[in-house]
């Protein structure tokens, strides 16, 4: 069990999270670049100090500022995976897995035993006297985890390890890679910016937003009820952030959301909701509609984007920040003369849309 | 009047005095080494080299520059060492002192080092107290020689230390390793392209140490008569032997920088150790 909070400052950037995660299972932190993913796995490897925390793992305390608790990095039982790997170019692939049990101090004979087991369960037997840069990027990765994890850490940390892949192998990797962790029964965090990785890796999937977890949860969770921008855009989705100001007669409640007044017709308690449109549900309109669609927001096209597979139907992206989009067929848009900077106006049905706590 | 370099003729022009300058400076180095070149016959520097007196002033040579390059690799790794991964209080001071012998004249460096370990330096009568004696000997020449190379050694190192990416730090922290065991076995392997080449300039420039030597440790004949000294004695009584002397001096240091040079480039080679995609920002 890891449970871990840290606080940390650089300049005007802050990181601020609590979290926990179980061992046999893999927690995805996922962000965009600047996020603050890779300061939260350089945190709980120890190579960098939180401002204020504590982590601990499997009982043990690595940092409790409070306490005055601080344990190096080199005597944690952590497997920190960097995004280039950084394997050692000097050593070979036998030497790169070896290093941390003769670092440990461990007896030779300990050392090679347990170098050539490791070697031989991530198929590396062949290549244990190469040197890393004779390698293709997967067993490249091999080797970096076959490092990290012949000193049978507790937690195991992977540092976006696809990235340094190219295109044409990471399918085959991510695959590989996604059968081994599986396998292990280690606490791993692993962290990327790729939503789709983080879908397919994790469980539980934490979602990491200007330093800060918008949103922890399972896939399932994820996909139906999103809680930042960075997924919902993803997905496809109008993600609006909403205050409830009024409810109305049954289960009518208008919010309040940056792009403006929201009608939905649902139970849901709470003041603070999420609200998701889907863009297939907007329609466009050159003048205010009138009428059953009860939702209206006035937009500038911002730009229009085919849709896969035909671009038979387009995104139209309206401004101002934050963007809406709506999706309507690509003889609409010529029906109606959309193009950049073309004032619009947004409708959808209270129906249409979800809103959620 | 000038010619704009946005104008095609201005950028030649450009070009052709960067050329011009750096073919100045290239005749600058090399003529003086070509004019001793035909000073002397292979005949020549043959015989001179049979005669005793040569044979002392060069075995001295080579056996105080080696000692003096073993002396300073000692000393100079640790202290490059510290100043590429600490930070501390004087450390700017430090990094002065360490860069201080290059910039002094060498005599004066000489007069600093008797100040220092002479008779009535410093440290002077503590060492004869212990029966040493640093001033016109052998010893004193290895002092010499040390104290006007090691900082090359020291800036070399340091410069392969800290261009070291801190990946390799972070995944040898993460693997257990203590600062000790990182040093030998991250460390030095990754900045050895960078040792070597200092080592091979230490070397020559402990080969080429003259005023230090002369003024610290005198010029005597079998003791602390190195080449270069030989060769300043020799150019009032016999110009051959003092070409052939200074001939194969700057001989042995191309030799050696090329040599140290090829083999730190060539440590990882073929092919060169890859490098790490530049840092994330985050």
């Amino acid at each position: 069990m890891l449970r871990a909070s840290l606080h940390y400052q650089v300049g005007e950037f802050h990181l601020d999270l609590d979290f926990a995660a179980d061992p046999g299972r893999t927690l995805v932190l996922v962000g965009e670049s600047g996020s603050g993913k890779s300061t939260v796995l350089r945190l709980l490897a120890g190579l960098m100090r939180p401002g204020a925390g504590r982590i601990e793992v499997d009982g043990e305390v690595w940092c409790d500022s409070a306490a005055g608790t601080w344990v190096p990095p080199a005597e944690r039982a952590v497997g920190y995976v960097s995004q280039d790997y950084a394997l050692f170019p000097h050593l070979t692939v036998a030497e790169n897995v070896g290093f941390g049990l003769r670092a440990a101090g461990r007896p030779r004979g300990e050392v090679l035993a347990r170098t050539a087991a490791m070697l031989e369960r991530f198929g590396l037997a062949d290549f244990a006297e190469r040197r890393p840069f004779q390698l293709s990027g997967g067993q490249q990765q091999r080797v970096a985890l076959a490092r990290a994890l012949v000193l049978e850490p507790g937690l195991l940390l992977l540092d976006e390890p696809l990235a340094a892949l190219d295109v044409s192998t990471r399918d085959v990797v991510r695959a590989e890679l996604k059968r081994l962790l599986s396998g292990l029964d280690c606490i791993t965090v692993f962290v990327t910016h790729a939503p789709m990785e983080a879908l397919l890796f994790g469980d539980p999937i934490a979602v990491l937003e200007g330093g800060r977890l918008v949103q922890v949860g399972d896939r399932l969770t994820l996909l139906r009820e999103p809680r930042s921008r960075y997924i919902a855009t993803l997905l496809g989705l109008n993600l609006l952030p909403g205050r409830v100001v009024g409810r109305g007669v049954g289960e009518e409640i208008h919010l309040e959301t940056p792009r403006g007044e929201v009608t939905v017709l649902q139970q849901v308690v709470g003041d603070d909701l999420f609200v998701v449109v889907r863009p297939d549900q907007v329609m466009l309109s050159v003048e205010r509609p009138v009428g059953s669609a009860r939702n209206v927001f006035a937009g500038v096209v911002e730009e229009i984007l085919p849709e896969p597979p035909y671009g038979e139907r387009v995104r139209v992206v309206l401004g101002p920040a934050p963007a809406f989009v709506a999706e309507i067929s690509a003889a609409a848009a010529t029906a109606l003369d959309l193009g950049p900077a073309k004032s619009v106006f947004a409708s959808f049905k209270a129906t249409s849309i979800s809103a959620y706590a | 009047m000038t010619i704009p370099d946005r104008t095609p003729l201005g950028e030649s022009l450009g070009r052709l005095t960067l050329l011009l300058l750096a073919a100045v400076l290239g005749l600058l180095v090399a003529l003086p080494v070509i004019g001793l070149a035909f000073r002397v016959t292979p005949a020549r520097v043959l015989a001179q080299l049979a005669t005793p007196a040569v044979q002392e002033a060069l075995w001295l040579s080579v056996k105080t520059s080696l000692a003096a390059t073993v002396v300073a690799v000692l000393l100079g790794l640790p202290m490059a060492h510290l100043l590429a991964t600490r930070d501390f209080r004087g450390k700017r001071a430090l990094e002065v002192l360490m860069d201080l012998p290059m910039v002094i004249p060498p005599t004066v460096a000489g007069f600093a080092l008797l100040m220092a370990f002479g008779r009535v330096g410093l440290l002077g009568g503590a060492l004869s107290g212990f029966g040493i004696t640093l001033p016109f000997t052998t010893a004193g020449v290895v002092l010499a020689q040390v104290f006007m190379a090691v900082p090359f050694l020291v800036g070399a190192a340091r410069a392969g230390f800290q261009a070291l990416d801190p990946r390799y730090l972070d995944a040898a922290a993460t693997l257990r390793a203590g600062e000790m065991h990182t040093l030998w076995r991250v460390r030095l392997p990754l900045a050895l392209p960078s040792i070597v080449a200092g080592i091979g300039m230490c070397w020559a420039r402990a080969l080429g140490e003259f005023g230090a030597t002369i003024t610290f440790a005198g010029n005597m004949a079998g003791t602390t008569r190195t080449v270069p000294l030989d060769v300043y004695l020799l150019l009032n009584e016999n110009l051959d032997a003092a070409a052939t002397l200074s001939l194969l001096l700057i001989v042995m240091a191309t030799v050696l920088l090329a040599a140290m040079r090829q083999a730190g480039l060539g440590l990882f080679a073929p092919p060169r150790a890859p490098r790490l995609a530049p840092l994330p920002g985050r």
